[in-house]
């Protein structure tokens, strides 16, 4: 009798779940169809569409950054660099930088120019996002591998080594020279790049109309969101989850370690180029000045305020920090000061409250305005407290 | 992968081990020695002798105790709640603009005289390690005390926190560009020349302060009670707890600790390069964080040869690769000492999990 009574529950439970999905598929989307209708009922050029072409850029970037330090638990303090390899792909390969390859007539592949016969390397946007990806992955390899021995702080603190080196290239990178030709332009600037060529979204011109730019990058947004959940639910995702639990635990139940690491570092690293390489072509130029330590830690907030491994919440936190830097801060609130009778900018307040934001998040509310159950668990037992930062192989 | 690697060292032998040990070591030397070696190498080849050469390592081992003194901090706050400080750094640059706040009111120019500018100077050290130091403490009190069993990622991203919040406190005290700062000691001027190597005030300034507070230190954490506290936390804080001692407290204290070298390295700071940023902390502190690394984290000795070997390094990247890498060559240098022997120069072989 209970027996049956437990099994019709169970069923209940079953059938609810079931039922469940369908529904919240169709709330996705709506939600979905929402968000790509607006931009059709704002002006075409508006501050918000241009901010909120930023912030779907760095949406992608913040869930990149998610997968390693959120899902592996490998806290990385130079995700900048990748930011820089992506957009330094579409100044090498889109663009006029190397002018004489081809005597002059440049490579052109399915490109489009605004000249006719321009010189230099001038790719598709897909190719470009391609090569991106596959550079940033690569460095995100090679980040990793000093890395395997270390843990916590340690790895921390190498990855923002790496991140201020990549900086110091891109910046002294007008002294170094492959062939004839600068490494980059340093604070000169790569620029212009192409426009994107996509088909089906129009002409990409920021001068005249910025939806085409909103489309691509909802797009990339979707597309990474998957990979997000697809990972997070698959055998490789598990692998990220047990490591950040416990290191030593996982690599006895088998996890090789190394590899799960390294294909952390490099599906991360990946995702931040993809971005890097969009935000590159939506600024139109690359410039050395703007791959800075602050921004990883910007990037950083974003996962953190959202919650560490919580898609959704990591989505919403840099939306809300996207928003709060390039809109609220310039444009709303920057008039606040002087209405109550002070003066000062407030965005030369803007990494201050970045700052404390961090503090405030960690010590009220660890695991993030949506946090993921497990992680939230994790926090508050402290799973991870008290381990070594490196292992000595003796 | 791992799992090979653990049976070969079931395989190894303690001559092995001590083998691997003894080229861990040296390598990391090898590496260490090679920019100035390289460059004396180089000099001698040229005909040019090695004034030259001499004369960046005693800039470097000036510079170095500077780096030593900011290193010190981390080293002790590493060793005993085994946390990188991240805004230390950002402390260091509070004291620098306090030094520098604190000569406009106590009206200390160029032309103050002898006595009036060591009186003032010597006003300035403690006002400023005070500050520094009571800063640290605070730091501590609002953002690793209340996660102190929260995993390791928390502490340390609010110290990241702290920093951005005090780089920014920096930057609408003096603004977002260098600012200079009356140079009271005439740091250029030359007090005498040994075999080529000019020694200069500012070199003089840095290595005659050093020593004092560096002795002064480990004289109390030798000597203390509470020095004692401090060794007894940073071995086994349960256990010292159970002994009665207040943890919390010697926690407190050696922030303070950490905070006044701290303090006391930007007023050097400010003196020696006649010039002050709000992001030289970020810069500073990673320098000195290599240093502490680099000597072994937690260990004070290893934090003071750190710092003068990375300041040789420096000095000498500076002179010869231009000063707009060096930045790079340092971390460079960083994630070397953490491939090769991340337990440093003089940092024992195992650490007992805390």
């Amino acid at each position: 009798m209970s027996t049956q009574s437990t099994t019709t529950s169970r069923l209940q439970r079953v059938r609810a779940v079931a039922d469940a999905r369908p529904a919240r598929a169709g709330t996705l989307v709506c939600g979905i169809v929402v968000v790509a209708v607006l931009p059709l009922l704002l002006d075409p050029l508006s501050g918000f569409v241009d901010t909120s072409v930023k912030a779907l850029a760095l949406v992608v970037m913040a869930l990149g950054l998610n997968i390693v330090v959120g899902f592996a638990g490998l806290l990385d303090l130079g995700y900048v660099a990748f930011y820089a390899i992506g957009a330094y792909s579409v100044g090498w390969f889109a663009s006029d930088h190397f002018a004489a390859v081809n005597h002059g007539h440049g490579v052109h592949v399915l490109a489009s120019v605004l000249k006719s016969d321009p010189a230099g390397i001038h790719f598709n946007f897909l190719l470009v996002a391609v090569i991106a990806i596959a550079l940033t992955a690569l460095a995100g390899t090679v980040i990793g591998l000093p890395t395997l021995r270390l843990r916590g702080d340690y790895i921390a603190i190498v990855t923002l080594a790496f991140g201020e080196i990549i900086g110091r290239i891109a910046v002294n990178g007008s002294s170094l020279h492959i062939g004839a030709y600068h490494l980059t332009n340093g604070q000169q600037a790569i620029s212009p790049l192409d426009p994107i060529k996509l088909p089906f979204v129009g002409s990409f011109d920021s001068s005249t109309n910025l939806r085409p730019y909103y489309w691509t990058a909802l797009a990339l947004v979707l597309a990474t969101l998957f990979i997000n959940f697809r990972l997070r639910d698959s055998r490789l995702g598990r692998a990220w989850i047990a490591l950040r639990e416990d290191e030593v635990a996982a690599a006895s139940m088998g996890i090789p370690l190394v590899r799960t690491k390294l294909l952390a570092y490099a599906t991360g690293a990946g995702l931040g180029g993809l971005a890097g390489a969009f935000l590159g072509y939506y600024i139109n130029s690359v410039n050395a000045g703007s791959f800075e330590f602050s921004f990883s830690i910007f990037v950083l907030a974003m996962v953190i305020l959202g919650g560490l491994g919580s898609i959704w919440g990591v989505v919403i936190g840099a939306l809300a920090l996207a928003y709060i830097n390039y809109y609220l801060i310039p444009d709303v609130l920057n008039t606040l000061p002087s209405k109550i009778g002070l003066h000062f900018d407030l965005t030369q307040l803007s990494f201050g409250i970045f700052g404390f934001l961090l503090v405030i998040m960690m010590v009220l509310r660890p695991e993030g305005l949506l946090p993921e159950r497990r992680r939230k668990l994790e926090l508050k037992e402290g799973v991870g407290a008290g381990e070594d930062l490196y292992n000595v192989r003796s | 992968m791992e799992a090979s690697g653990a049976t070969v060292a079931r395989r190894d032998t303690t001559l092995l081990a001590r083998a691997r040990d003894l080229f861990s070591r040296y390598a990391l030397i090898l590496v260490l020695a090679l920019l100035p070696l390289g460059y004396a190498a180089d000099d001698l080849a040229g005909g040019h002798g090695l004034s030259r050469i001499a004369t960046n390592l005693f800039e470097g081992l000036s510079n170095g105790a500077i780096w030593a003194l900011i290193a010190l901090g981390y080293t002790l706050v590493y060793g005993i709640i085994e946390l990188i400080n991240f805004a230390h750094g950002d402390v260091f640059m509070i004291g620098s603009f306090v030094s520098f706040g604190l000569w406009g009111t106590l009206g200390l120019t160029l032309a103050t005289g002898p006595l009036g500018l060591v009186g003032g100077l010597l006003v300035t050290l403690i006002v400023a390690m005070v500050v520094c130091g009571t800063l640290n403490t605070m730091i501590e009190r609002v953002a690793y005390r209340p996660l102190r069993n929260a995993p390791k990622l928390a502490p340390l991203i609010t110290a990241v926190g702290f920093s951005f919040i005090l780089e920014n406190v920096g930057q609408l005290w003096l603004g977002g560009s260098q600012q200079g700062v009356p140079d009271l000691i005439h740091s250029q001027s030359e007090l005498l020349n040994v075999l080529g190597v000019s020694v200069k005030r500012a070199d003089v300034l840095a290595l005659v302060a050093t020593p004092p507070l560096v002795l002064a230190l480990t004289t109390f954490i030798s000597r203390s009670r509470l020095g004692k506290a401090m060794r007894a936390t940073a071995q086994d804080p349960e256990a010292a707890r159970l002994m009665g001692i207040n943890v919390d407290t010697t926690i407190s204290v050696t922030f303070l600790l950490g905070g006044m070298l701290a303090g006391a390295a930007g007023l050097i700071y400010a003196l020696y390069e006649t010039g002050i940023r709000f992001d030289q902390g970020f810069e500073a502190g990673l320098i000195a964080f290599t240093a502490a690394v680099m000597g072994g984290i937690g260990n004070l000795r290893g934090a003071v040869l750190g710092g003068l070997i990375i300041g040789c390094i420096q000095q000498v990247s500076d002179n010869r690769i231009g000063g707009e890498w060096t930045p790079a060559i340092v971390f460079a240098y960083l994630v070397l000492i953490m491939v090769l022997r991340p337990q440093g120069l003089l940092g024992e072989e195992t650490r007992e999990a805390g």
